[in-house]
């Protein structure tokens, strides 16, 4: 459950007990399961997650992008208020039928993936797939589609922009795309942009290019991003929010700064520790001298994601938990309130026991 | 670019030869003498000096192949035994109703195989699926000499629909000649759709597994629109492909449907020449039907070099 | 890269489809094996007063033309169909793996071989078959040998595709760092690894040389009309077609049943193909 927040910004959207079975012949996946997050208007929160943990599961639930065979099932709310102020409940398939979705898909809510490289049509012009979505939405006629197309183009820093309406995704670079897949993104004004791993595929450099675009946009429009990565350096400089996700559930959120500052899930530690830039940090506080005293090891998390057919028993990451005990093996601890605006998945919050390798 | 298709028309060169080396050797085997096979059994004794000088028949086997080659870049393909004239002539005379039956044909089997593989891939492991995937089976297995007698049982003899056998009068129009082909078209063409629907089928999963089929339904696109519009057209140029080459692969191999409806086309031409041992025809006929096929295969490939705006600049 | 015969079959026959598949072709195969245990007919014996009648609880699919029983005739010439296809089969599945894999392992091999399979793959399947029947004479060995050497290119196409891959993986690299020999390599490493696509092509061409049998025993240019084969069947019988459709109806099912369970059978194996594998396919 998550805590209540402090009344400042409205929420944008609020997803409750998300959860994402598939029945496959091997068994039943729970790829994501009990997840609750919140995104406030105007703010950015990001999920973060190894492969595996369900982020992008959670991204295509959200969007109905799942494909919709019968072996998916899906449960949950995520109650999404748009541009006009009402709310509705995306996952709702009575209250907003597919036809209805679509309206919301690419209009309101705006998804850009992880491959720039293969997400454009090969066969269409870059004005063109732009132009379409334009088309769709807000009901322009070819040719003032193709000037807002450009206009959008222009928006996102792209050089030359009259003359790459007419160009082929193939002619463009990869980070170019990227920002084509983002001026497609916003080119209906969206409330909400799910950016999933948009700048894992590309250089460093442009990295922070595309990363400095989508702030400059979100401060320009107002929009909320949800930001899903696995870098945690990029949630560090452009989260509010974060949620951290395990094995299909959220395991702790909290504004950026409280969960690098404090982290207290055992996971979340783990994670922070890998960074090498933080390992120097300890290093230090603890009076080695860096280079000089030769075994120095990278931290890593021990051990592996269990399979998703066969979970343990209680919480799910006991078996690579450093601090674990008997009893995190007997039941999935609960997501509990770990401080304002934060909480955690852990039997140690529960205990209101905090680990003593807290960095400042 | 230009290297790309340099070196496809090496290779399609290359394949040629070795077509026409293959036909040569295929027909000495077949044949023994080859004085036999030009002059049949009545040949006089200036007969067979001529043709041997002709075609030197004295020298040794690569010079009489540099012999025949020279003939064929005359357009010369020997005459027929059996036929008294020009086997190029022959050939030619039966190409109407092949080339015919194989545009008819095509065109079925695209359009019962096309649609029927969109749905299959759209509608993936449910029941339409599974029932167009046994049907493209069941179209694979079946002989097409025995849906052929069964067809024209039904229609032909039983209803009276069609003609039972034969291409119509020498006069008659095109119209009419097309009213003889419909049943024998209707056989290939159905069970040609069989290879058309897997395809397609394959083809279209390819494509809507890819990214950017998620990215326009993220745009809030139709599902209609994303299949036929951004999917199919991705999915159609290996489609058309296997099109062509269908038609390419007709000439020749509807040899038992010309049979069963007594058409005279050039599948007919080869069986009656074989079981008359009319070599030279056999020798002509597979060269063309092959060359023809190479050809073909090439186009199609040039064809995707158009289509596809990647290769393009 | 063995695993246990049982678990394959099991896997394979979780669709049942497949499973129906394979006891039919069963029952097609013993039906044939026991053909003089299973009826009282002999396939030759006529008896012209019994000619052309419909099926009836004594003759369950009817008499030909020369009042021989035409159940027997399929059971019995089934022996010769199936044994022409399976010969067939195994001719191209030998040839057509040592010409793949030589493509597909020796780079300086593989463009000429592949010129000559595209060669061979320009004339369509059954007019390359007439052909070959016409040098080598009406028999059933040589359609056989006709047949091998049509589906043989096709073989080796698909093996060189999967050799191409299975070469490049790691543990090929790693038994030549070792120094392990090319032959060796090819027998113990690669080969097996190619047993998935090689068992699939041949259910395809078993299916295929039944129907290219039917086919070219149809036009007369395949087995000699004596040899009582499916397809020489429909041949000698096709013009009493009109008056008892049975005579063409019932052979023609036989081949359709088997062409079919056949290529049922190829794709379950094809469902268990390594994932790898799969991807070049």
């Amino acid at each position: 459950m998550n805590p209540s927040l402090p009344p400042v910004d409205p929420l944008r959207l609020d997803v409750r007990n998300l959860s994402t079975f598939f029945d496959t012949d091997e068994g039943l996946i729970r790829s994501v399961a009990d997840v609750s997050f919140s995104i406030r208007a105007g703010r950015t929160t990001a999920l973060v997650g190894e492969s595996g943990s369900g982020k992008s599961v959670t991204s295509l639930t959200l969007m109905r992008l799942l494909s919709r065979t019968a072996s998916t099932q899906v449960s949950g709310q995520a109650l999404f208020t748009d541009r006009a102020g009402s709310t509705v409940d995306l996952l709702d398939l009575k209250a907003l039928p597919e036809p209805a979705m679509r309206r919301i898909r690419g209009n309101e809510i705006a998804m850009i993936f992880q491959e720039p490289m293969t997400s454009l049509n090969p066969v269409f012009t870059v004005g063109e797939q732009i132009a379409e979505s334009v088309r769709l939405h807000l009901g322009l006629d070819r040719a003032a589609a193709l000037a807002h197309a450009r206009r959008m183009l222009e928006l996102v820093e792209i050089p030359a922009a009259a003359q790459r309406l007419h160009e082929y995704p193939h002619q463009l670079s990869g980070g170019m795309r990227q920002r084509v897949m983002i001026a497609l993104a916003m080119a209906c004004n969206p409330t909400l942009l799910i950016a999933d791993e948009p700048t894992t595929a590309l250089d460093v450099t442009i990295q922070a290019q595309i990363l400095e675009l989508m702030r400059r946009l979100q401060r320009e429009t107002g929009m909320s991003i949800l930001f899903i990565t696995h870098n945690l350096g990029v949630v560090a400089h452009h989260a509010d929010e974060v949620a951290v996700m395990y094995a299909g559930r959220i395991v702790e959120s909290a504004p950026v700064r409280c969960l690098f500052a404090s982290p207290r899930h055992p996971y979340t530690q783990g994670l922070l520790a890998c960074l090498p830039a933080q390992q120097r940090k300890r290093e230090l506080a603890a009076g080695a001298m860096a280079g000089v005293d030769g075994k120095r090891r990278l931290y890593a998390i021990r051990g592996q994601v269990s399979s998703p057919l066969a979970p343990p028993p209680g919480c799910a990451f006991e078996p690579r938990c450093d601090q674990a005990r008997p009893a995190c093996r007997d039941a999935m601890p609960a997501l509990l309130s770990a401080g304002p605006a934060r909480a955690a998945r852990c039997i140690l919050v529960a205990e209101n026991l905090f680990d003593a390798t807290d960095s400042a | 670019m230009t290297r790309y298709l340099l070196s496809r028309l090496m290779g399609m060169l290359v394949v040629m030869a070795l077509v026409a080396v293959i036909v040569f050797l295929l027909t000495r085997a077949a044949s023994g003498d080859p004085i036999t096979v030009l002059l049949g059994d009545q040949a006089t004794a200036e007969d067979i000096v001529r043709v041997q000088k002709q075609y030197g028949l004295d020298k040794p086997l690569t010079v009489q192949f540099a012999y025949w080659l020279k003939e064929l870049s005359q357009g010369n393909l020997g005459d027929s035994i059996f036929l008294q004239r020009p086997v190029t002539q022959a050939l030619w005379e039966r190409a109407e109703p092949t080339t015919l039956l194989a545009l008819m044909a095509v065109l079925i089997a695209a359009l019962i195989g096309v649609p029927c593989g969109i749905v299959s891939a759209v509608f993936r492991g449910r029941l339409i699926d599974q029932l167009l995937t046994g049907f493209a089976m069941l179209g694979a297995s079946i002989p097409s000499f025995w849906f052929g007698l069964v067809l024209m049982q039904i229609f032909a003899v039983s209803l009276g629909w069609f003609p039972v056998s034969g291409y119509g009068d020498p006069g008659a129009t095109l119209i009419e000649r097309i009213h003889y082909l419909i049943l024998p078209s209707v056989v290939l063409g159905v069970l040609n759709s069989a290879l058309i629907i897997r395809f397609t089928r394959a083809s279209m999963l390819d494509v809507l597994g890819e990214d950017y089929v998620r990215t326009a339904r993220a745009k809030g696109l139709s599902e209609s629109v994303v299949v036929l519009k951004h999917a199919l057209r991705n999915a159609l140029v290996p489609i058309v492909t296997v099109l062509g080459l269908t038609v390419a692969l007709m000439i020749g191999g509807a040899v038992v449907t010309e049979t069963v409806f007594g058409l005279p086309g050039v599948g007919n031409l080869v069986v009656s020449a074989v079981l008359r041992r009319d070599y030279p025809v056999i020798q002509g006929a597979l060269l063309v039907i092959a060359m023809i096929y190479v050809v073909i295969n090439f186009l199609t490939d040039l064809l995707y070099l158009l289509v596809d705006p990647r290769v393009k600049y | 890269m063995t695993f246990g015969f049982p678990l394959i079959l099991k896997k394979m026959f979780r669709r049942r489809i497949v499973l129906a598949a394979a006891i039919c072709l069963l029952v097609v195969v013993v039906m044939s094996l026991l053909a003089n245990v299973i009826t009282p007919y002999d396939p030759n014996d006529t008896a012209v007063s019994q000619r052309l009648s419909a099926p009836t609880a004594s003759h369950v699919m009817g008499t030909d033309e020369l009042g021989r029983d035409l159940f027997a005739r399929i059971a019995f010439g089934g022996r010769y169909s199936l044994t022409i296809a399976v010969l067939t089969a195994i001719g191209s599945i030998v040839f057509g793996t040592l010409f793949g894999l030589t493509a597909g392992f020796f780079r300086r091999l593989d463009a000429p071989v592949m010129r000559v399979v595209d060669a061979m793959m320009s004339f369509p399947d059954i007019l390359l078959a007439i052909a070959l029947v016409a040098i080598l004479g009406p028999s059933m060995l040589n359609v056989v040998l006709a047949l091998v050497l049509v589906y043989t290119p096709r073989v080796a196409r698909v093996v060189r595709a999967s050799t191409l891959v299975v070469r490049e993986l790691l543990f090929v690299e790693a038994a030549r760092a070792v120094g392990v020999s090319t032959p060796r390599i090819l027998w113990r490493h690669i080969l097996p690894n190619l047993m998935s696509p090689i068992l699939v092509q041949a259910s395809f061409i078993f299916a295929y040389a039944i129907l290219a049998e039917a086919a070219l025993s149809f036009l007369g240019v395949g087995v000699p009309p004596e040899i009582p084969t499916w397809g020489t069947m429909v041949a000698g019988s096709q013009q009493y077609a009109h008056q008892a459709l049975w005579i063409v109806l019932f052979p023609g099912l036989a081949i359709i049943l088997t062409a079919l369970s056949l290529q049922l059978l190829g794709d379950g194996v094809r469902d268990l193909l390594d994932p790898r594998l799969k991807k070049s396919m």
